[in-house]
């Protein structure tokens, strides 16, 4: 009987735990000026978690999801994009967000719980934090036509974990994207867990990248704790979309060494050790120990990096608790372009607070 | 100018739409090629292009999804969904992300996108082709649903849906779409949303409506003037949000209320329309408002149709009822 279809899947590594070449780098590796702006990034983004955790446990910011491990996936993917490319992120994301121009104190504005901080200054055309799961991956489907349709060399970048690989729009997304060849890239971020269910009871692929190739379209992993093993696949296939080659998927391997949200215990569910061994494979210390190895890092300005990252959170923190409350017109003002009339009464209520409601019989 | 079906009426505001403006989009399973499975986009491929008119994967929740990405690029989608028991799928798109992304962003983007579906039973089809799952839309905040009932206003309202800087949702009556004619002129003219259309007046009852049951109710309303009893009859158009200041005023002059839906009974917008006046009409009601609505059942298949959705003699009958009261 003739093979009508065969596939393969690549995975790409190049620096190892302890942050040695494990052979030949890659072009992109020759940058240590790139490298260590991302190293940067990823121990602001690392102590951000920290201080976002603090915060919400003395009751200070909302429920949040740290991204703490995955720190090499989020700034090595931005760093392949160019600022007018789009990006679609989940909760899990805030280093991604950050990497490409969020400030501070608009993220703390955000999980502090309100809107105002999804209205960022820069990049005005990034998306909101998406909560329902792989529903944004249609979101960059449609930015990505809207690109092509408009002859503009954008790509519309797309982050979604393990778990939004199970959904159906995760699939409908890259079948899209697939048939109409969109400057598209789809970047998984396998941390192993979805709340409490891990990878190996999410499906009986083998791979999550190979997820791609249903769709016609090329899947690769890479290890998302190697951040130069990350750039380069990003950069990869965001050349490739933006010059009309089309979609591609990139499943990057890490943990989630938190629990899913400050809302979760993950200790119900996953054992200590397991945890503890992860913590062996994070990105920080690998990309640290290469770029002093490399002569393009130093104790000192480590140390003043930690300074630098310390006082950039403790301003933005002070900025964020005296920042002025919602005023609840914010509740209506942009619900529609123009508040509809049949609804004024319903805001006037809620700015003052009396009732305007169907008690009143002569409204 | 000869005479035009509502179907035609939709071809005739998307042909306009498309030439008037790059940025809007058609997008749906079988739009291009075929036509849609009604036809609403015939002749659409051939003059706009297959980077304007569409052709997708059998995905809902893809079409939607995608929608509001483009919307939120500046494009205005249109899309289609065959019918509008295949669009469930699609509420957790509208519900979660159409109709928020304006506000979640505090205005930093938006969602100009048209959901079009054709709505409601009467054309003896398969199961899943007959719902009115209007309430269920109108429940949305962010997002405008719009029912057109003529030609005329298909036409002028899809012009000012696709005009529109937010989310609509415009269910179109499939039992209408070649029904009747109207003449409508090709003049670009949008109708207004978030307004009533007052189609015939009276004194003794308001009867209110929308979608295909308009054609029901003004037969009631003649065969009722035969009687002698002589009432406003009000096609809603904009169900969310509703102009109860059309329907309260008319209210305030008959002082009775009959509404007509072919939706189930519970929960749906004839009850909200039923709360508003009572809210804000009691003192203008001389009877209970009554509701003629389908049952609280499963639309049944074809050959029990015609007794699951309300038909001229049950709005007759109701009104006498509602005259008869107090």
């Amino acid at each position: 009987m003739p093979v009508v279809s065969r596939f393969e899947i690549e995975s790409r590594q190049y620096l190892d735990e302890q942050g040695r070449a494990c052979g030949a780098m890659p072009e992109c590796a020759r940058d240590l000026a790139t490298l260590t702006e991302l190293y940067r990034q990823m121990v602001l983004a690392r102590s951000f978690d920290q201080k976002m955790l603090a915060l919400q446990r003395t009751g200070q910011l909302g429920t949040f999801a740290s991204g703490v491990g995955k720190e090499a996936i989020d700034v090595g993917v931005v760093s392949a994009m160019k600022p007018e490319d789009a990006l679609l992120v989940t909760y899990r994301e805030t280093t991604a967000q950050l990497a490409r121009g969020v400030s501070l104190l608009e993220l703390l504005i955000y999980w502090g719980g309100d809107e105002r901080g999804s209205n960022f200054a820069v990049p005005r055309g990034d998306y909101p934090v998406c909560i329902t799961i792989a529903s944004h991956c249609c979101h960059a489907v449609g930015a990505a036509y809207a690109f092509k349709y408009r002859k503009q060399p954008r790509v519309a970048v797309c982050m979604l974990g393990d778990g939004a690989t199970s959904k159906g729009e995760f699939y409908e997304a890259m079948n899209g994207a697939g048939i109409w060849r969109l400057p598209i890239v789809f970047v998984v971020t396998n941390n192993q867990w979805a709340i409490s269910v891990p990878r190996a009871a999410q499906t009986a692929a083998q791979t999550l990248a190979q997820k791609a190739i249903a769709a016609g379209i090329p899947g690769i992993q890479v290890d998302g704790n190697d951040v130069v093993a990350v750039r380069d696949v990003a950069l990869e296939a965001m050349e490739r979309a933006r010059s009309g080659g089309g979609p591609a998927l990139i499943e990057a391997l890490s943990y989630r060494l938190a629990d899913h949200t400050t809302a979760d215990d993950a200790s119900r569910y996953r054992s200590a050790d397991e945890v503890v061994a992860a913590w062996k494979r994070e990105p920080i210390g690998r990309l640290r120990n290469y770029l002093l190895a490399q002569g393009a890092w130093s104790r000192p300005e480590e140390e003043a990096l930690l300074k630098s990252c310390s006082e950039q959170i403790q301003a933005a923190t002070q900025a964020y608790l005296a920042h002025p409350p919602p005023q609840p017109a914010q509740m209506f003002d942009h619900l529609h372009a123009v508040l509809p009339a049949a609804w004024a009464w319903q805001r006037e209520e809620a700015l003052d607070g009396s009732s305007h409601d169907g008690s009143d019989h002569t409204r | 100018m000869a005479p035009i079906t509502l179907v035609e009426a939709v071809n005739m505001a998307l042909a306009r739409a498309l030439a008037e403006d790059d940025d809007v989009v058609i997008l749906g399973q079988d739009v291009g090629v075929d036509g849609g499975v009604f036809r609403a986009t015939l002749g659409l491929l051939d003059r706009f292009g297959p980077e304007r008119v569409v052709d997708t994967p059998i995905a809902e929740q893809l079409i939607t999804g995608m929608a509001i990405g483009m919307a939120a690029e500046g494009l205005r989608p249109v899309i289609e969904m065959q019918f509008s028991g295949f669009a469930y799928t699609c509420i957790d798109q509208m519900l979660n992300h159409a109709g928020r992304m304006r506000h979640r962003t505090q205005g930093r983007l938006s969602c100009p996108m048209v959901l079009r579906t054709p709505c409601g039973a009467g054309i003896h089809p398969p199961e899943h082709h007959s719902e009115s799952p209007e309430g269920m839309f109108a429940h949305i905040p962010g997002v405008r649903v719009v029912y057109p009932s003529s030609p005329s206003r298909a036409y002028g309202l899809l012009l000012a849906a696709i005009a529109d800087p937010d989310p609509v949702i415009f269910l179109e009556p499939t039992r209408l779409y070649r029904l009747f004619k109207e003449d409508v002129p090709d003049d670009g003219k949008p109708l207004p949303l978030d307004t009533c259309f007052t189609l015939r007046e009276g004194s003794d009852v308001t009867l209110v409506t929308w979608g295909a049951m308009v054609r029901e109710t003004l037969q009631a309303a003649e065969r009722l003037e035969q009687e002698g009893i002589t009432a406003d009859v009000i096609d809603v158009a904009t169900l969310r949000p509703l102009d109860m200041d059309t329907i309260l005023a008319s209210v305030a002059k008959t002082g009775r209320c009959v509404i007509v839906t072919e939706a189930v009974r519970s929960g749906g917008v004839a009850a909200e329309i039923a709360a508003h006046l009572a809210e804000h009409g009691l003192l203008s009601l001389f009877a209970p408002v009554m509701r003629v609505a389908s049952y609280d059942i499963v639309v049944p298949l074809s050959r029990l149709e015609g007794r699951y959705m309300p038909d001229t003699e049950r709005v007759v009958s109701t009104v006498r009822k509602c005259l008869a009261f107090g």
